[in-house]
């Protein structure tokens, strides 16, 4: 064999290895780069993210625990709390069922126009909440479609609990989903054919076999549909009618306050709200930390 | 049980995977699935564990149509490729699991079950491991605890996708033997599917060769490697020199070399020679080639040559017929037996 | 198995009514609540807007949908979306970097807090974010003390906008610098590159599509965003007042046709934006 060089390299000078300590590895920045990037970074996350965060629990106890306690104690407060866990117990379970269903058909099966149903399903992501409370009001308000009829039957769905639920039902519609299609994707279909050619149903296969997989997945989904399910505003405030101590939830009983300039009431209640989105994040960062220790995969 | 493929035709789009399939298994055999990837072989076997449907054609088991019968209503046993052990079971729950999911009144009690688990696991040597989880185990034992588990539900067939195409290769020649070893035990009908011609030779009682979604030869390892009925064949199983050439007259020629070609039609035509059909001659018998390099095994030297017009044949002969070749030197070689086929046109 | 009925061997295959596709069963009752939910929840409420809008005729829908202030409206909806993406997609990347590539104290409580945007109603957001930078708050009163005014102006739009768009950009981009193959940049080192060649020629380039996606989503979603910007943005016509508010304000005043239109708009866009990110996705996909 002949050498296999095609054309000559320019000749270079021979290298000097004069490095008096190791230099850094290859894929390591030098300190002062690090330094820069984290100072950059943590000056950014907390003029963005941590101040805003402990602005709420500033203002709401700025004249103690007392008034801020007393806020949530309000009747109307109490009645905000309380319809806004009935919409999430409501949208919650709902989203997730349909987030199974989405994501078994379209993880564990080949059809054409796959890739544009995913794209249907994670449409309520970058469609306005306005826009999404309007629809409701089109179709089910009284210049609505259906506006007429319901009147006419005595039945209320835009301004009251329906409504509300319709309209969180849309904002929170992909996010259980969106995180089990991937999943259930990267799983690969190997041990549902294992379990059906062992003559295992599809009921007892996915009971047996998937969801002990996809549980994590499931319980992630949910905690984010969950957050934003009780966070909702833009859609909430649409079809609402902000009716105080009826069809007021958390989200807009602080906006009512902030509006009215009680200040330590907004801030006291959105406190309460900070506390669950602490609570979500705990969880999540949990089932992160759960999962990378158990390792998804074998 | 016997096994009757009828004229399965399978596409994937517009892909023909399958084409005109037409295979009879035998009752208690080990037949082996051999061909290069993208021969269909995977699917076939998908077919016939009913985990993909073909579009046309028949699947009959022992006479009985079941070309569109659930995978789980067909009682086989599927060993995956990747394995599919279930990740969240112990290895004694994987095993248990075909016989866990039976209706209440076929399912064997408790007690029964955990027996046959024992017993299934100190079949596939893994006795005192039902307790750990797949992902303690090295490849080598989830492999068995696969085999394990689909034999677990007394299956009709055992089907095996590359079942030691993720092991290494010492792993790989204990398996083989344990396979076989299990399928003599069992005398349960076996397919498996491989793309290593050594491992389906060695391991199967027949082979069914693929090519481009067809069926190229179906025979006894010794039958296929010695009587191969189509080039593909002959130039997939065993080691083979290929020359291009022309018959005429009853000879084959290519160059300096001929051979004897009985019967073969005259035309374009390709020979196929084993490297051992290939013997030192004495002078002015067969024909000249220069020797580019000799590797020994032992008794036997394998001879690299290159003839005058730059075909590179390979030899393979005893150690003592060497006759003095060197590297650069030449030497004398004479074709005992090739395998010849008309080049079809088109 | 049973041989009692044996078929005749001439008996042709029985082909199901509708051919299986795959051993996997459940696809019709999976597929069609998919579907059905998707339709009733999803598709036909949103056609509602387009027929609603559509009863304006064409003329009064331009009117509505292009009119001087929904105009204005739209310019400070998408360039503030605009702006407040280009900051996360500098910050971050950097962010993204620092918690793939660093270790330092305090990086879990860190990682976990990128996802209070997601976490947090934004409502919350919006009144605390007003607070924060109106010219009595914590950073609000430094910055009017440089004559700088945030709160109830568009400046403030674009801070709330990013505070909503952090984490899309982060969790984008996220798995891929986690994936680079730390190979990859030994490989170019040994090659004799140096740490700068290395950024600009092997890691950057690589997470150019999962970058341009996060920036996609942060912008897709800053555009439609009205819980965490009207606390802050003044919300004066013609001047501070989004997109969004403007249905709102539209709604209130029982315009249900010119709220139709403006909606139209925005959605029109929401699509144009969601083919972007999908063609990025796509064109991403081609090495692997």
């Amino acid at each position: 064999m002949s050498p296999m060089f095609i054309s000559a390299d320019k000749p270079r000078p021979a290298p000097e290895y004069t490095a008096a300590r190791p230099a850094a590895r290859p894929n390591e920045d030098p300190a002062w780069v690090k330094a820069l990037v984290l100072s950059a970074v943590v000056g950014f996350l907390v003029l963005v993210l941590i101040l805003p965060l402990a602005c709420v629990f500033a203002e709401a106890l700025k004249q103690g625990t007392g008034p801020a306690l007393e806020a949530i104690k309000d009747p109307d407060a109490i009645s905000a709390i309380k319809l806004t866990l009935l919409v999430a117990a409501i949208t919650v379970p709902f989203n997730a069922l349909f987030g199974l269903c989405a994501s078994w058909a379209v993880a564990k099966h080949q059809f054409p126009g796959k890739a544009f149903l995913i794209t249907l399903i994670d449409l309520p992501f970058s469609v306005s909440p306005v826009v999404a409370g309007l629809i409701y009001v089109l179709v089910f308000g009284a210049q609505g479609w259906f506006g007429p009829w319901l009147i006419e039957h005595g039945i209320k769905i835009v301004f009251a609990l329906p409504g509300i639920v319709l309209a969180t039902m849309f904002v929170t519609f992909p996010f259980v989903a969106r995180e089990l299609i991937p999943l259930m994707q990267e799983q690969g279909v190997d041990e549902e054919e294992a379990a059906t050619s062992m003559g295992a149903s599809g009921l007892v296969t996915f009971l047996r076999v998937t969801a002990p997989n996809i549980r994590w997945g499931l319980l992630y989904g949910v905690l984010l549909c969950n957050a934003r399910a009780m966070g909702e505003f833009g859609a909430v405030s649409v079809v609402s009618g902000h009716i105080r101590g009826l069809t007021d939830t958390m989200p807009l009983h602080v906006e009512i306050l902030y509006n009215e300039y009680n200040y330590v009431g907004a801030f006291a209640v959105a406190a309460l709200l900070c506390l669950l989105a602490i609570v979500t994040l705990v969880l999540k960062t949990a089932l992160e930390v759960g999962q990378s220790v158990h390792g998804r995969h074998v | 049980m016997t096994i009757t493929i009828r004229a399965v035709d399978k596409r994937f789009g517009r892909y023909p995977a399958l084409n005109n399939i037409g295979l009879e298994v035998r009752d208690g055999e080990l037949l082996a699935l051999l061909g290069p990837s993208g021969s269909g072989k995977t699917t076939l076997l998908r077919v016939i564990a009913g985990l993909e449907f073909p579009e046309a054609g028949q699947v009959l088991f022992g006479g009985q149509d079941v070309t569109y019968a659930h995978a789980a209503a067909r009682q086989v046993g599927f060993v995956f490729q990747q394995y599919a052990l279930f990740k969240h079971m112990t290895v004694a729950k994987n095993v248990a699991f075909g016989l866990d999911v039976r209706k209440a009144a076929d399912r064997p009690s408790k007690a029964d079950i955990a027996a046959r688990v024992a017993e299934l696991l100190k079949l596939v040597e893994l006795d005192g491991l039902g307790g750990r989880f797949p992902s303690q185990l090295s490849g080598g034992q989830r492999q068995r605890v696969a085999l394990a588990r689909a034999l677990a539900v007394s299956p009709q067939v055992l089907l095996l996708d590359e079942p030691f195409g993720a092991l290494d290769a010492t792993v790989r020649k204990s398996l083989r033997r344990e396979l076989r070893r299990i399928h003599d035990a069992t005398g349960v009908t076996t397919i498996f599917v491989t793309h290593d011609q050594e491992e389906a030779l060695e391991l199967a009682d027949r082979v069914a060769i693929l090519n481009k979604g067809q069926i190229e030869q179906v025979g006894a390892p010794q039958e296929v490697h010695d009587n191969p009925a189509s080039a593909f064949v002959c130039g997939f199983v065993g080691e083979a020199n290929r020359l291009v050439g022309e018959v005429t007259q009853g000879r084959f020629r290519s160059g300096a070399i001929q051979v004897p070609a009985p019967g073969v039609a005259p035309g374009a035509a390709s020979a196929y020679i084993r490297p051992y059909d290939i013997v030192a001659g004495a002078p002015g018998e067969g024909f000249e080639a220069t020797v580019r390099r000799i590797v020994l095994h032992g008794p036997v030297a394998r001879v690299e040559t290159v003839l005058d017009g730059g075909q590179p044949i390979e030899a393979s002969f005893a150690r003592e017929d060497l006759n003095g070749a060197v590297q650069g030197g030449r030497v004398t070689l004479k074709i005992k037996q090739a395998h010849l086929f008309p080049v079809v046109q088109g | 198995m049973s041989v009692q009925s044996v078929l005749p061997a001439v008996a042709g295959p029985r082909r199901p009514l509708l051919r299986r596709r795959s051993a996997i069963p459940g696809f019709g009752l999976t597929m069609g609540l998919t579907l059905t939910i998707l339709s009733l929840v999803v598709l036909a409420p949103l056609s509602a807007v387009a027929f609603k809008a559509a009863g304006l005729g064409w003329s009064d829908f331009l009117a509505a949908g292009f009119s001087q202030r929904a105009l204005n409206a739209y310019r400070l909806s998408f360039g503030a979306a605009l702006i407040a993406a280009g900051v996360n997609g500098v910050f971050g990347l950097a962010t993204v970097w620092a918690i793939v590539r660093y270790r330092f104290p305090g990086k879990t409580l860190l990682n976990a807090l990128i996802d209070l945007p997601f976490a947090l109603p934004t409502a919350v957001a919006g009144i605390a974010l007003a607070t924060l930078y109106s010219s009595k708050g914590w950073v609000g009163a430094a910055l009017a003390h440089a004559g700088i005014k945030v709160a109830y102006t568009p400046v403030g739009v674009v801070i709330a906008l990013t505070f909503i768009g952090l984490p899309f950009v982060v969790r984008t981009l996220e798995p891929v610098v986690r994936d680079l193959a730390m190979d990859v940049e030994e490989a170019a080192a040994s090659l004799g590159a140096r740490r700068v060649q290395i950024l600009g020629r092997v890691i950057l380039p690589a997470l150019v599509p999962a970058w341009l996606t996060g920036f996609a989503l942060a912008f897709a979603r800053g555009v439609g965003e009205y819980g965490s910007v009207i606390f802050i943005a003044g919300n004066m016509p013609f001047k501070s007042e989004i997109a969004p508010l403007l249905i709102v304000i539209q709604l209130e005043q029982f315009q249900y046709r010119e709220a139709a239109a403006i909606a139209v708009v925005m959605l029109a866009a929401s699509f144009l934006l969601l083919f972007v990110i999908n063609a990025i996705q796509a064109w991403a996909r081609r090495y692997s």
